[in-house]
């Protein structure tokens, strides 16, 4: 029986999904309890292939029909599963709603956001068309669009990813449900963004007093938004807990691994824990517990029996030594081994480092082109203007920005080693500008990226070793050196030598991104381009490879230009960084300095959006809320651009808005000597 | 506790190495997954079977009996199939299975060398254009477009009266040249698509030469639709080669085609169907055991195939669905 | 939509004049009409072979470029497409026979289509249950059967029929009884009649291809994440299936619109000439065979405009199908 507190009951759930031609089926949900109560939120928090996003369809009866789904889900004590199609249609939308996760395909693309809203008033309420559409621009003011009459009218490729996510909200209470089930809701979208969806969706279910049910890889979102939190590893939960309790005294030590491996803003330096190995596949489920061939603390008992979850109702473990971590409360690296990193044995004073890239007054339009066949021009898209760079050797500059600030045209400019549009780009002292073909082919040497997706940057068709020797046969090295030099470097990122032979899709995403970082080294470049090099990889497994770049920069004395637009990380690695907006360099210092420091109200917005992954950190947080999205970059307008979302220049007197319109601010450093500068004309002073 | 903590390692990176499913697969997995799906589809199979025996059939099948496709059976005319003519005899008294095979012959070689030429062209002018750009591309794209403003059929037919005296390559030649614009349209938008890909930018950011990358990154990528295309492209020519050669405008006498057997074959066919119906039948057999082929190499070579499809492949059914009608239909 | 469409249409007129022009220089410099008055009995002298070649317009003695001047601007200012071969109007040839291909092709391709997008989709969501497989398997036979193998196969079952039964049941020859009297509903019903053998070879073979390419699309969209929302919304399997499924899935069928008609225009030519037909298809072998070179290049304009116009056609059936084209 359910408790009338608990609105939605999931007890064993499981669900399979059948094998092509014969083969044996997947399990990817096996056995999960689960209660939602009236008005809480619930965080799921799992890595990819945990069965968290399956769980939630599940509850909907949204999978596939190779699905097989057996156990109970019941809500308000009616059973869900097994009903027919037709009794779960008016359940779903009016009483549990999703949120799903990319907004872009979540929206049938050819008909109109309002119609699609009023679709789903008209489905569950009687009334007639014209109160479904005003009900619609209801739901679109709701959740904070502007103009909601005319937003109605819009098609949803006309709606940016954040605007799309608020009218997925907006259809999704359009029946003020009982339940709410977010799936990975703002995982496409930036983090100034992010926050703002977050809180929509905190508005959303204060105006319905919907329960929540929020599906998260990020632990920052959950610890900012939950209230209960259920951990899921390998399809199963694993441990669920208040949220305050489960982060401050984890049970399960695959709760206490994920805290360790994830960077803080508001922690920094020593090596990440990273949790060694990589999830089980379905198939290699042995009976024992799925967690146990990564767990440090496990014993031989762990290997014969799946634990099942035991503890007091309001903290429940699915592990033998739950009740050892109760009472040791150890700190993530007490358990896990974590690497040494050596000490960069480089010269600690900045000045006497030579320069190893300096960009100057960066500029980059693309054109604008109409025409069918014979293009013109008719604009011009100012995708980098303005962007200042300074790296010397053997340090790390983190370079941030959201989408759309030109963070990757900056990359492409100065990799394309050639003469840019305006400004200057020096690399090794060398000026781009004056090079010629054979000269940009000796320095191509120096300078080598890593990319964001590890699969999309090998070639699916070659062998890893040829992978690895490409740019050394670009730089015509003879043969018995490049034989010589692949196992090393296969060793030197921590794979086997004998990999050598297999190809890219036999490895896991950690291990594929070790394989793009042998490739960038081994032609002995001065300079690495990381860009978002770990963002595709899953908390656990990203911990590994940042280690790993932290050992390889101590080591060989690497200097590194790390994009990301994950500002926690950035504060892990980087020595110095430098903020992006609309194409300009906003802000750069170092790390210490804008961090703690920041003078930029957009850095300011920046590092408030960042969720941390620590529930009473949180709280105590103030919020700066960036509103809108940037504007487009195809005018160049006068004054600052920021100014349009910016508190600062709204809370300023007119008289001194005046200079926020009319001049472009510079880049001023901070005090002299201070290796700290920010363009604004009225900098925020003091701590952040 | 404090015994059950393991000793630090400094090796951060090895510990990545735990089993995983496909770390353990041999280096030759892909092959062998690929062999291993298409013997899984029935049709494949079944199609490649047929397509063997009927090779077997057009070049060994005529040592089987002592007629010639030119030989005449003065004895015997229009007669049903008999054990001194296996498949009957024409009007002349031809033995119909020495010229059905003869013509098979001949279509097959047509069919293989059509499309063989065809993808090999829409291969390199794909990705030149897709790769390069600009007006290379523009230009070349609207020379397709102005290719596909004639159904093939008419501009062939408009030329073969200057190739009379040419013989058959010439014809292979022009069935190619009508034959490679909507591939190579495909193969433009993959190269496209495929050069934004970041294994391409990376060869780009090493200095390997864009030629080099043509050929080591971006044709392999794209060889999967080829091979797929190539295989379809050989039952469209086939196609193409028997409507041309049925109106006279392709292969003609001495030569014979499975075209040109139907069109002798035709008036006679209500009377005597065994002149008509062995070519015909063996015609459609043929492109229809290369279309199985091509449907199951493509299934087994998409590992998406079963679930949601690549977008790739789509553009690869839509190369497929429109260009077998657009050869011959 | 209309700046896009313009847009389009200048491309498409500035594809037709280009290729007009090609064709008539391809078929100027293929053909040999001097060849076709050199075998006339009795043999004309050379100089009125090039008499009446020059009044033509068809002198090989003259420039190519110049007898296309001469021929584009009769066309462009009095309509006048010249003279064939004979001395007859190539405009009253072009006039008698253009209905006769029009009305084959377009019910040709709309019942292909219709029938193809609606089995295609049926197939997708019955995938592979019996009929989803039997619709495969008749596709795949269908297109591996060249389009005059098609009608053939259709005439000879034709004949088969009408020995079997005694009856004159259906009737292939040609696209009307010479001299039929009777009513208006006698009149349509002997159309009809004819018109059943040719058609069903042209729609067969769209049937397949739609009904393979929209099964595709179909698969694509039964996967994808806005059918998931429709149904979370509350909306019933079948009706998302309907008003959010199918709505998408159709709109690549504009693109295969345009290449299908290129087939369509081949098969046209074949099924007209099997079941004697008296339209373009069958004018243009009989041009080819007897050198007419106006003529050619007539059925060829006509070929030109067609495609592009299916082109046209499909360019707006697309941005009235797809928003996002739109913009």
């Amino acid at each position: 029986m359910t408790s009338p507190a608990e609105l939605l009951t999931v007890r064993d759930l499981r669900v399979e999904f059948a094998g092509a031609r014969g083969r044996a089926a997947t399990p990817a949900v096996r056995g999960v309890d689960l209660t939602v109560r009236r008005g809480e939120t619930l965080g799921i928090v799992g890595e990819s292939g945990s069965g968290k996003s399956v769980t939630a369809l599940a509850v909907l009866g949204l999978l596939p029909g190779t699905a097989g789904i057996t156990g109970s889900v019941e809500l308000d004590g009616r059973e869900l599963v097994g009903l027919p199609g037709r009794e779960l249609a008016r359940i779903r939308g009016s009483r549990i709603a999703m949120v799903f996760q990319d907004p872009l395909s979540a929206f049938t693309p050819v008909y109109r956001i309002g119609d699609q809203i009023a679709e789903a008033v008209l489905v569950h309420q009687k009334v007639d068309k014209a109160a479904a559409r005003r009900r619609a621009a209801e739901l679109l003011d709701l959740v904070g669009i502007p103009d909601p009459v005319r937003a109605l009218d819009s098609f949803p490729h006309e709606f940016s990813g954040g605007m799309r996510q608020r009218a997925m909200i907006a259809m999704a209470v359009a029946n003020e449900p009982d339940i709410l089930l977010a799936d990975e809701p703002t995982t496409a979208l930036d983090v100034t963004i992010q926050a703002q969806v977050l809180d929509v969706l905190r508005t959303a279910q204060r105006e319905t007093g919907a329960a929540l049910v929020l599906v998260s890889h990020d632990l920052g979102v959950i610890a900012q938004m939950a209230d209960r939190v259920a951990v899921m590893y390998a399809g199963r939960v694993v441990e669920t807990a208040g949220v305050d309790e489960l982060f401050a005294a984890p049970r399960h030590p695959y709760t206490l691994g994920l805290i360790g491996a994830v960077p803080r803003l508001d922690t920094r330096g020593g090596p990440l824990v990273p949790i060694p190995g990589t999830p089980p596949a379905p198939s290699q489920l042995t009976g024992g517990c799925p967690f146990a061939p990564r767990c440090p603390l496990a014993e031989d008992r762990c290997l014969t029996g799946e634990p099942q979850l035991t503890g007091p109702e309001s903290h429940l473990a699915a592990c033998v030594r739950a009740d050892e971590l109760a009472e040791r409360r150890p700190a993530p690296a007490e358990v896990y081994p974590v690497p040494d990193v050596p000490p960069s044995a480089l010269a600690p004073l900045r000045a006497d480092r030579e320069p190893v890239l300096r960009v100057s007054g960066l500029t980059k339009t693309f054109p604008i082109l109409k025409g069918a066949v014979f293009k013109r021009r008719v604009g011009e898209v100012y995708a980098v203007d303005g962007v200042e760079l300074d790296i010397r050797r053997g340090e790390t500059l983190g370079l941030v920005g959201e989408s759309g600030s030109g963070k990757s045209t900056t990359l492409f400019e100065v990799l394309g080693l050639a003469r840019p549009e305006a400004g200057r780009i020096e690399l090794l002292g060398q000026d781009t500008a004056g090079l010629d073909r054979a000269a940009v082919h000796r320095l191509r040497a120096q300078l080598q990226i890593v990319f964001q997706d590890p699969m999309a940057s090998l070639d699916p068709r070659m062998p890893i070793g040829d992978v690895i020797a490409e740019p050394l046969r670009a730089q015509r090295t003879p043969k018995p050196e490049i034989d010589r030099r692949i196992p090393d470097l296969l060793r030197l990122v921590g794979l086997e030598p004998a990999h050598a032979s297999r190809y890219p899709h036999e490895f896991s995403g950690g291990q594929r991104q070790r394989i793009s970082i042998a490739r960038a080294l081994a032609v002995e470049p001065q300079l690495l381009v990381l860009d978002e090099p770990v963002s595709a990889l899953d908390v656990s497994i990203q911990a590994g490879v940042l280690n790993l770049l932290q050992r390889l920069k101590a080591e060989l004395g690497l200097a590194y230009l790390f994009v990301s637009h994950d500002l926690s990380v950035i504060r892990h690695l980087a020595d110095r960084v430098s903020v992006m907006y609309l194409g300009r360099t906003v802000e750069q210092g170092s790390v210490e300095a804008v961090f703690n420091t920041p003078r930029h109200p957009y850095t300011r917005a920046l590092l408030s959006a960042v969720p941390l992954p620590d529930p009473v950190a949180e709280r105590a947080r103030e919020r700066v809320l960036l509103a809108g999205d940037p504007p487009s970059p195809t005018e160049r307008r006068a004054g600052c651009r920021f100014r349009g979302r910016c508190a600062v220049y709204t809370a300023l007197a007119p008289e001194l808005r005046t200079r926020c319109e009319q001049e472009s601010p510079v880049l001023l450093d901070a005090a002299p000597d201070a290796d700290h500068a920010a363009a604004c004309h009225y900098p925020t002073e003091g701590q952040a | 506790m404090t015994g059950a903590v393991p000793t630090v390692t400094t090796a951060d990176a090895v510990i990545e190495n735990a089993p995983t499913t496909v770390a353990d697969a041999a280096p030759a997995g892909r092959g062998r997954l690929v062999l291993g799906r298409l013997l899984a589809a029935r049709g494949a199979v079944a199609g490649t079977v047929i397509v063997l025996l009927l090779f077997l059939l057009a070049f060994v099948g005529p040592y089987l009996t002592h007629w010639h496709y030119t030989d005449i059976d003065y004895a015997a005319m229009r007669q049903p199939p008999s054990a001194t003519h296996w498949f009957g005899t024409g009007g002349l008294g031809q033995d119909v299975y020495a010229q059905t095979l003869r013509g098979l012959q001949k279509s097959l070689i047509i069919g293989l060398l059509v499309a063989l030429l065809s993808t090999v062209v829409a291969g390199l002018v794909g990705a030149c254009a897709g790769y390069f750009g600009g007006w290379t591309d523009r230009l070349l794209i609207f020379f397709v477009d102005l290719m596909l403003v004639f159904p093939s059929f008419l501009v062939i037919t408009i030329i073969s009266p200057r190739l009379k005296n040419t013989g058959w390559i010439a014809f292979v030649v022009l069935l190619a040249a009508f034959n490679w614009m909507i591939t190579a349209r495909v193969v433009r938008s993959m190269t496209i698509s495929l050069k934004e890909r970041e294994f391409v930018r990376a060869a780009q950011f090493m200095g390997v030469r864009p030629l080099r990358i043509i050929l080591r990154h971006i044709l392999p990528n794209a060889a999967s639709y080829l091979i797929v295309d190539a295989t379809i492209a050989v039952g469209s020519a086939v196609m193409s080669e028997t409507a041309l050669s049925y109106f006279g405008f392709g292969v003609k006498a001495p030569d014979v085609s499975l075209g040109t057997l139907i069109a002798d074959g035709t008036d006679a066919a209500p009377t005597y169907p065994w002149m008509f119906y062995f070519a015909a039948g063996l015609l459609v057999l043929f492109v229809l055991a290369v279309n199985l082929i091509g449907d199951g190499l493509r299934d087994a070579l998409d590992p998406t195939a079963e679930a949601g499809r690549a977008p790739s492949r789509r553009a690869a059914r839509l190369s497929r669905s429109t260009r077998t009608p657009k050869g011959s239909r | 939509m209309l700046r896009y469409l313009a847009k389009r249409l200048a491309y498409y007129l500035l594809l037709l004049v280009v290729s007009v022009f090609l064709a008539y220089a391809l078929s100027s410099a293929s053909l040999n009409p001097r060849a076709y008055f050199e075998a006339k009995q009795p043999r004309p002298s050379a100089a009125a072979v090039d008499r009446q070649l020059t009044a033509l317009g068809i002198n090989d003695h003259t420039p190519i470029v110049e007898r296309f001047g001469h021929w584009s601007s009769d066309l462009v200012l009095h309509g006048d497409l010249g003279r064939s071969i004979n001395d007859t109007s190539v405009n009253a040839e072009f006039g008698r026979r253009i209905w006769v291909s029009l009305r084959l092709m377009l019910i040709g391709s709309l019942l292909g289509m219709l029938l193809g997008v609606a089995g295609g989709a049926w197939s997708a969501v019955r995938q592979y249950r019996i009929s989803d497989r039997a619709l495969t398997i008749f596709s795949f036979v269908v297109l591996s059967t060249p389009v005059f193998l098609m009608a053939l196969f259709l005439k000879n079952g034709a004949i088969a029929l009408n020995q079997a039964s005694g009856h004159q049941l259906i009737n292939f020859t040609g696209y009307e009884t010479p001299g039929l009297t009777g009513g208006f509903g006698a009149h349509l019903s002997d159309w009809a009649v004819h018109l059943l053998l040719p058609t069903l070879s042209l729609a067969l073979g769209g049937l397949a291809t739609y009904s393979r390419y929209q099964r595709g699309t179909m698969l694509d969209v039964l996967g994808s994440d806005y059918l998931r929302t429709a149904e979370a919304k509350g909306l019933t399997r079948r009706r998302a299936l309907v008003k959010h499924g199918l709505r998408t899935a159709v709109i690549p069928m504009s693109t295969l619109f345009a290449y299908s008609f290129l087939g369509i225009l081949t098969g046209a030519t074949f099924t007209e000439t099997i079941f004697g037909w008296h339209g373009m298809g069958e004018w243009f072998i009989n041009a080819i065979n007897e050198n007419d070179t106006n003529a050619v290049v007539a059925v060829n304009l006509f070929a030109a405009v067609v495609v592009l116009a299916s082109g046209f056609v499909a360019d707006a059936l697309h941005a009235a199908l797809d928003p996002r084209v739109r913009h």
